[in-house]
């Protein structure tokens, strides 16, 4: 099976045409030893009816937000999608396109990505948005390069211990080579203190990153950090969760350099983890050092209005080596799917989605903190997620992983063992709640997690 | 057909209190927000987003759709790109809540069937590489290209062999260079002959115990096979360095010849082109890649492995460069992938790449009377016409004629790349287009060259806009809507 159109007699007309005796023939640059002479020894091949039942029993072989009840977070939410994202974005004409570099041919792409960048600025409070990275983790290190691209500073990076470990790693990954050394701050109580922030910054720092709300699902203390940052010449990489911005203060409003996110759970799926959506948003006067493709508005010859891709010259195309990044593709049509999802939901449906997730979150916590079994973790101010510890009565008989592993069999996604991301957090579940949980679901888990805690 | 309708931008569009989306009330007791958090930290209003009906925001992308060129609708000859048919059945196999609702952190227990497919995807690609470690995790080419720069650099340093140089052809694309610049190492150009090919007198003039990796692409960007491979890789093997292979290319060599055959240590593919994931106007891609043996340790964390116990994430991997991306890397990719494989088989998987070459050589055939094409006049998957003598004595360049194919339904090939050819036209019509389609295409180019200069310097006529101002959008950069 192949999607080859041209018959035999097609190909052997072709072959006449060219003037070459066999399809065999055009091959002959590839000097003979090193042809493959066999097979390769790959599976295969499968018409189309069972190529849908091998999947399909592939597919049944995991278990969706579908069957579990998804108790889990870690940077993946499991948030409602309405069905016009899907309808939408799977418009052939938008996934079936490439790259928009022919802007007269790709007005749809272009303008939709101008009114990501857009919607990405009003979401976040800053100037200034690409049009999108590859997500969350990999946005991270390219906020770092930039930074040092936008201070000249080359001595040091200052990391919350608090940052998503993914995002601490692609830091520590794609610096390895390059001259800063990367700080991490412990953060014993739960969150970045800023007065030990402080002592961590100099005037060789080119950054401090921060999440908020951070991988334990508490506030930071943002203002304060930004403060600290700027009091030194250090810029405020934020990473912040775009849904929480429908109750909580713009990064732009308390004074974030670069606004970082991954933009999952903006009308994207699960999907084990990829594809996602890095979102990257910076201050006007960073706008030619931002990685990753920009939309400008200009116009055509007769003057109409119209979208290209600009500021190009940034771009490893044309200056290679010396380029601040070696970004080319970008998520389009998961910006695009986010784009749609933002229209929808519009200002007062993001603000419901985070009222609803926050309420929801805050439901459960209390219920499971009523059950005597765990405590909060830190106790802090939280959004939808919250890391709890056990209590010494079930720790004594239970690892977090253990009570995750019980739980699945009684249908719930419960959380993700603190203890595998950070030192000291062994007792410790991280728990996320959207807006798609009911007081039913949340009621029932409560009741299944004393169980399985106790016995 | 005006198609217009609700396709001014959603800002201009929006209309104070409109409604699609609404989330019901929360079943919960509520509790103040005010009593939840500090004050300081609410927002006093919800961000300005626009307001509208769920008809507004359909009717206005599924218009805007219609402002694109795409594979469904049009031929797409984008040289370097791949752009072939994306089989519809993928796109149903990965809305299975099995592939599209399941949790990247959940317990490997309930997440058996993904990780016996991506174990399944790393053998598939590192069989068809003839290497035998694969990671997915990269995202896309580009990211391929720098993790496993990340990973030689990690190598050479484990080894105490301090290496500083990434030696790169001038036909390479531009990533190339930008990636090594980011791993750490000097991009040094490595010329090509006359004839397209690297210039082994010069290459050998510039390997020495400095060299860490030579990145090559082969076939070349310029749709050529490198027939001195086997001497290049040698060469460099020798002063002790490694050789990278861009997998840019693959479409052409499937089954035919294996990179880790002809001495590449190291490689990436691009997913969303030689197996077809769909482009999405940009994105997602998936750049897994696939190493030698003694590579393996450095590879990015985690990978997938088979266990007593099934299959599994292995993190536990010391000498790891870590992580380029969260989670396991672009999965939707690589399940249409996968899926794109198992359909075709190895028989199949040779016919795309015999059939590819057959298309581009048909094309090449077609064509070559009428344009120059500077490197041969057989050629790979792709080939790259010029332009310069048309732009010498008629003053049609590349650009004008990219612009004209516009106006009859064509998408234009690649134009001003690789660099080393003036007013460069790459062209890859991909093995799932017809003979009539390359025919009818040939015809309409032909027509174009032979149309005035006048008339060709104002297209595209017929679509939406003209030519876009774009050094006015560069000088006075305008990226986002203001009221």
């Amino acid at each position: 099976m192949s999607y080859v159109a041209n018959t035999e007699s097609e190909q052997k007309a072709m072959l006449e045409t060219i003037g070459a005796a066999s399809v065999e023939a055009l091959f002959s640059p590839i000097p003979e030893s090193l042809r493959l002479r066999r097979d390769l020894a790959i599976p295969g091949p499968f018409a189309e009816q069972d190529l849908t039942r091998v999947m399909g029993r592939i597919a049944s072989n995991n278990r969706s937000v579908d069957d579990l009840v998804c108790f889990l977070g870690g940077g993946a939410y499991d948030h409602f999608i309405p069905a016009a994202v899907d309808t939408l974005s799977m418009r052939s004409e938008f996934y079936t396109a490439y790259t928009p570099y022919q802007a007269e041919a790709s007005q749809g792409s272009l303008q939709a990505f101008y009114e990501f960048q857009t919607l990405i600025c009003q979401l976040t409070g800053m100037d200034v948005a690409n049009a999108s990275l590859y997500d969350g983790a990999s946005a991270a290190a390219e906020a770092v390069l930039m930074a040092m691209s936008v201070t000249g500073r080359q001595g040091k990076i200052v990391v919350a211990e608090t940052l998503h470990p993914h995002a601490r790693q692609a830091i520590s990954t794609v610096l390895a080579n390059l001259g800063p050394r990367i700080e991490t701050v412990p953060c014993p109580g739960g969150f970045l203190n800023p007065t030990e922030a402080n002592l961590a910054l100099d005037d060789t720092t080119a950054c401090l990153v921060v999440q908020n709300p951070n991988v334990l699902g508490g506030l930071e203390e943002m203002a304060e950090l930004a403060q600290k940052a700027h009091a030194k010449g250090v810029l405020l990489v934020a990473s912040v969760d775009p849904i929480s911005l429908g109750i909580l203060k713009k990064p732009g409003d308390y004074g974030a350099d670069i606004v970082i996110a991954e933009g999952q759970g903006l009308g994207n799926p699960l999907a084990y983890g990829g594809p996602y959506l890095g979102l990257m948003a910076c201050r006007e006067e960073f706008v030619r050092k931002i990685p990753g493709r920009l939309i400008g508005q200009t116009v055509d010859r007769n003057g109409k209005k119209c979208f290209v891709l600009t500021l190009q010259t940034r771009e490893q195309h044309i200056r290679r080596e010396k380029a601040t990044s070696n970004i080319c593709t970008n998520q389009g049509l998961y910006a695009l799917r986010a784009a749609i999802h933002l229209a929808l939901l519009g200002p007062q449906g993001l603000k419901e989605t985070a009222i609803s997730c926050t309420q929801n979150a805050h439901y459960l916590a209390n219920k499971l903190l009523a059950s005597g079994l765990v405590q909060l973790e830190p106790d802090r101010a939280f959004f939808k997620e919250f890391t709890v510890k056990l209590e010494a009565s079930v720790a004594c008989k239970w690892t977090p992983r253990e009570i995750v592993d019980r739980m699945l069999k009684e249908g719930y996604l419960a959380g993700y063992p603190t203890g595998n991301w950070l030192v000291g957090k062994g007792d410790c579940l991280t728990i996320a709640v959207t807006e798609k949980r009911t007081k039913g679901e949340m009621d029932q888990f409560v009741e299944a997690f004393a169980r399985v805690a106790t016995h | 057909m005006d198609k217009n309708q609700s396709t001014g931008l959603l800002f201009e569009i929006s209309r104070p209190g409109r409604r699609a989306h609404r989330v019901g009330a929360p079943d919960v007791p509520e509790i103040p927000l005010e009593t939840l958090f500090p004050g300081e930290v609410l927002a006093e209003t919800p961000p300005a987003l626009p307001e509208l009906a769920e008809l507004d925001v359909v009717r206005h992308f599924t218009n805007l759709s219609s402002k694109n060129m795409a594979i469904d609708c049009n031929f797409y000859p984008l040289g370097s790109c791949t752009m072939k048919y994306n089989p519809k059945r993928h796109e149903r196999i990965v809305a299975l809540p099995g592939f599209g609702a399941i949790h990247p952190l959940a317990p490997d227990s309930v997440s058996q069937g993904i990780l016996e497919l991506l174990y399944g995807m790393q053998k598939i690609l590192a069989e068809i590489a003839g290497l035998p470690a694969v990671s997915i995790q990269p995202a896309a080419g580009a990211q391929g290209e720098l993790t496993a720069l990340l990973v030689a650099a990690a190598y050479f340093r484990h080894k105490k062999d301090y290496r500083t140089r990434v030696l790169i052809p001038d036909s390479a694309h531009g990533t190339n260079p930008a990636s090594a610049a980011l791993a750490g190492f000097e991009a040094v150009t490595v010329k090509s002959r006359a004839d397209g090919l690297v210039d082994f007198e010069d290459l050998k003039l510039k390997v020495d115990n400095r060299t860490a990796v030579f990145m090559i692409t082969n076939p070349n960007t310029l749709g050529l096979f490198d027939g001195q491979i086997a001497e290049i890789t040698k060469l460099i093997h020798d002063a002790g360095g490694l050789v990278y292979l861009d997998g840019a290319n693959m479409n052409a060599i499937l089954g035919i010849t294996r990179p880790g055959d002809f001495g590449a240590d190291m490689m990436h593919y691009n997913v969303h082109k030689t197996f077809t994931g769909p482009h999405g106007a940009g994105g997602p891609g998936s750049g897994p890649i696939a190493v030698r043996d003694f590579l393996e340790p450095f590879l990015p964390s985690p990978v997938v492995v088979k266990t007593n116990n099934g299959y599994a994430l292995d993190f536990d991997r010391s000498l790891s460069i870590g992580r380029v991306h969260g989670f396991q890397g672009n999965i939707g990719v690589l399940v249409r992938g996968y899926a794109y494989i198992l359909t075709l088989g190895p028989k199949g998987l040779r016919e795309v790449s015999e059939q590819a070459v057959l298309n581009a050589n048909y094309l090449l055939a077609l064509l070559k009377d009428a344009i120059e094409v500077p490197k041969g006049d057989r050629c790979m998957h792709e080939f790259v016409a010029s332009a310069r003598l048309l732009r010498r004595e008629k003053r049609i360049s590349a650009m004008d004629i990219c612009k004209g194919l516009l106006d009859h339904g064509y998408h234009p090939p690649t134009v001003y790349f690789p660099l080393v050819v003036p007013e460069a036209l790459m062209m890859e019509p991909t093995e799932t287009e017809s003979k009539e389609t390359l025919e009818e295409y040939a015809k309409v180019f032909k027509a174009i060259l032979a149309e005035s200069a006048e008339t060709l310097h104002h297209a595209p006529h017929t679509l939406g806009i003209s030519r876009p101002d774009e050094v006015a959008a560069a000088k006075t950069p305008v990226l986002i809507w203001k009221n």
